[in-house]
């Protein structure tokens, strides 16, 4: 088999490396048919498939085999093979599947974004405004924890987490040692240190980063501001820690830097994972050489007041044609 | 009287011990396994036996032998999986309790067909009596020379170690028995690769129910052919059914594959009728994930002809009239059952069990235990029930591993067949706390002629 197969996603075929994930080759063609992925990260070996949100119908397995797949795979964990055909957002029983995987996250997920500091850059967010349904059917208490403190620096916040274990990858492979885990099972499980110790690693921030969620939050960034009020400014020092390049993003209130993350692509996962040095330590505009405004392409609420683009946002006219073609959205509220 | 090949001497005293073993022509698989035959030919045997895989999904054990790795100077290994959880079945804690070496002999002529040095009896850590009793007789067994070093002069070394599991039913999915042998949380892994390519610890690994490994004995002594003729189709040999529920006489049976339900229920020789002369409501099939069933599509087809107890007959009709083998665990409830509280006892199980990985499972067995609890403590409306359906839709196929769907299938079905019980509970909320539905028309005989289902 030579080393470039050709996949065609939505009816785009693009050429990719033979192994590349069906995400993957779907990032590779970027635009709407890239599936969201909460769990998957591409830079932590062994993580996707568990919250089933990027799940794909593969209508032709491959030239040789061209049975289509029995089920919805998760594309993140699925590779490529050659002549292989996948739906993501053509195919109208992925949309659904999809929907329905988004209202489960959303049963226990407690829905404070209006005190939580993921608000206006939470993955969770973004898919419930995109997938999710205006009201829920769940009507049963939500299952709640207590809030930890794991270390000085970074707090737990279980009731919102959506279990994607990216933070326990991110212990076991970015770290020197295992410092967290899962707990328990079922929907009763939860992260957890072992015996509540604090998680003492130069790299354990990036735990923040890498949670799409609002579960672990950066204590010295809680509650100081949202994060659409903030501008992010990428920016670089020297850091003197071997395996940390100091390359992040600054985010600014006027003069004062309130937080300082590691910086993101287009698909929210982090570039280079960053010490906690440069990310709790490093909060004055001298420490840092700043390079530009970081680009955000990002459709959410982060976005709307970003320098970057200094045209108005559309004022927002209801349009009948458009309307009549989304009724079925639109109706979504009462029925469905 | 049927023929029997697991529970042939099961009840001769003292069974369980090698001398009475032996005496009753154990081990003989071995000696000839070992002195005439060569791995091939064992795996071969076992295909032309059509063995299928005794845990659940009736794979055919000798298609999975021959699909594992065979990667020079890389370990393989057998696993017997003895993680016995599902409710309504426990044919294999019997198995293991009564005749240990049936299971041993089996490991050993398994292992060395698939080339495993070091095996590993996989039991479900709240068997304590069943590890005791599977150390004594590996011990008597190693005493005896039929383990360990050089086992009979053929140059084969095994080693069989027993490890009891630390009580979570998701153990019993192949890969999560896996990551929890290898000492971490039995989180159920992505597939592929399966385990015939890289399983435990990365080497191919075949994973095998105890049944399973334990019919390897009589295919090897009388030949996978004449294991063939067993049975019906493509379901072949015996099978070892739990029968438990409302019957006059629940236990374990080893039924030939192809036994009408019929005579299985109302027949003196298995489980003699239904208890108390009551009428029988429904029954399922294999175990509590397989979908429920009403009497009369028990008994028969939707087109009225008789079904049997096998792979085919027994999910004739797909979801819509069928159910599955599964692992055999048969639950007959009698007229005073109530359905909706079964639904629910089994959703609150696989709520219980569910592992948390990926979120439908996670999420969707709470929520359905939730809902069905609200039924049946009579606070239930009709929306319940299609919001239900809609939950079971969404957790179906859309889990890395079958818990999920062997959690909406019970739920599934017993809204797709009990729907009136349902609804029976939601309109008179306080006659449903006092009293049962009853019988109702579940138990009506299908004529033989086309009948159209409802769904």
């Amino acid at each position: 088999m030579s080393d470039k197969v050709k996949v065609t996603i939505d009816g785009i075929t693009v050429e990719v490396d033979n192994g590349t994930t069906i995400l993957n080759a779907a990032r590779q063609i970027g635009g709407d048919i890239v599936p969201p992925a909460m769990c998957y990260y591409s830079k932590l070996e062994g993580s996707g498939g568990k919250c089933r949100t990027c799940i794909v119908k593969v209508t032709k397995g491959s030239e040789k085999d061209p049975r289509p797949m029995p089920k919805l795979v998760a594309s993140c964990r699925t590779t490529v093979m050659d002549g292989m055909e996948v739906l993501n957002i053509t195919s109208p029983e992925v949309l659904e599947a999809r929907a329905g995987v988004v209202e489960i996250l959303l049963i226990n997920h407690p829905l404070d974004c209006p005190v939580c500091d993921q608000a206006g850059e939470c993955d969770l967010q973004n898919l419930g405004y995109e997938h999710g349904l205006q009201k829920t059917r769940y009507e049963f208490e939500r299952r709640t924890f207590d809030r930890i403190d794991i270390g000085d620096k970074i707090q737990l916040h279980m009731n919102r987490c959506i279990l994607c274990y990216r933070c326990v990858f991110t212990a076991d492979q970015i770290t020197n040692k295992r410092v967290h885990g899962i707990l328990n099972r079922g929907d009763h499980s939860e992260i957890s240190t072992y015996i509540q110790q604090a998680v003492d690693s130069d790299f354990s921030g990036n735990v923040i980063d890498v949670c799409p969620v609002g579960a672990l939050t950066d204590k010295t960034f809680r509650f100081k501001n949202r994060v659409w009020f903030t501008k992010p400014v990428d920016a670089h020092r020297n850091c003197d820690h071997e395996k940390c390049n100091g390359k992040v993003t600054l985010w600014y209130k006027g003069e004062d830097v309130l937080r300082v993350t590691a910086r993101k692509d287009q698909f929210g996962e982090v570039e280079e994972f960053i010490c906690n040095t440069c990310r709790f330590d490093k909060k004055a505009t001298s420490d840092w050489t700043i390079e530009h405004p970081t680009h955000i392409d990002d459709t959410s609420v982060i976005a709307s007041n970003h320098y970057e683009t200094l045209k108005p946002l559309p004022v927002i006219k209801p349009n009948a044609a458009l309307q009549a073609a989304n009724e079925i959205e639109l109706h979504k509220t009462v029925k469905y | 009287m049927s023929r029997k090949l697991l529970l042939e001497h099961i009840n001769v005293p003292g069974i369980n011990t090698l001398e009475v073993y032996r005496q009753k022509g154990g081990y003989r698989a071995v000696e000839k396994a070992l002195k005439t035959l060569t791995p091939e030919e064992i795996v071969e045997e076992v295909k032309k036996s059509g063995l299928r895989g005794r845990g659940g999904a009736g794979f055919p054990t000798g298609m999975k032998w021959s699909f594992l790795a065979k990667p020079e100077g890389v370990a393989r290994y057998l696993v017997c999986n003895a993680d016995e959880s599902e409710p309504g079945t426990f044919k294999d804690r019997y198995l293991m309790t009564h005749i240990p070496h049936a299971l041993i002999e089996g490991m050993i002529v398994s292992s060395f067909a698939l080339g495993a040095k070091v095996s590993y009896i996989y039991v479900r850590g709240e068997m304590m009596p069943q590890i005791r009793i599977l150390e004594k007789a590996i011990a008597e067994a190693k005493a005896a020379g039929w383990l360990g070093k050089n086992i009979l002069g053929t140059g084969y070394d095994l080693e069989l170690y027993v490890q009891p599991g630390g009580g979570a039913y998701i153990c019993g999915e192949e890969t999560a028995l896996l990551e929890s042998l290898e000492g971490k949380r039995g989180n159920p892994r992505i597939k592929p690769p399966f385990p015939a390519i890289a399983g435990l610890y990365g080497c191919p690994t075949v994973v095998n129910n105890v049944e399973s490994i334990a019919a390897v004995v009589p295919i090897i002594n009388d030949g996978g052919d004449e294991y063939a003729k067993i049975g019906i189709g493509r379901s072949t040999g015996t099978k070892l059914i739990s029968a438990s529920g409302n019957l006059v006489k629940p236990g374990v049976y080893e039924i030939e594959l192809g036994l009408p339900v019929e005579e299985f229920i109302y027949s003196d020789e298995y489980c003699g009728g239904i208890a108390n002369g009551k009428r029988l409501k429904a029954t399922v099939a294999g175990g509590s994930s397989v979908p429920i069933l009403p009497a009369n599509l028990t008994l028969k087809y939707a087109n009225g002809e008789p079904r049997l107890m096998s792979y085919e007959s027994l999910s004739e009709g797909g979801f819509a009239t069928g159910t599955m083998m599964g692992s055999g665990g048969f639950i007959a409830f009698d007229e005073d059952q109530c359905i909706v509280r079964n639904t629910w006892n089994f959703s609150r199980f696989y709520h219980h069990e569910s592992c948390g990985q990926c979120s439908p499972c996670r999420e969707g067995t709470g929520w359905m235990e939730k809902v069905l609890h609200k039924i049946e403590h009579g606070h239930g409306s009709m929306e319940d029930v299609d919001l239900l359906w809609d939950i079971q839709r969404k957790i179906e196929g859309n889990t890395i591993c079958p818990l999920g769907d062997a959690a909406a299938w019970p739920v599934a079905s017993a809204i797709r067949h009990f729907r009136d019980e349902f609804e029976w509970h939601i309109k008179e909320p306080a006659k449903s706390q006092t009293q049962n539905y009853g019988i109702a028309n579940y138990a009506v005989p299908i004529e033989k002629e086309p009948v159209t289902e409802e769904k």
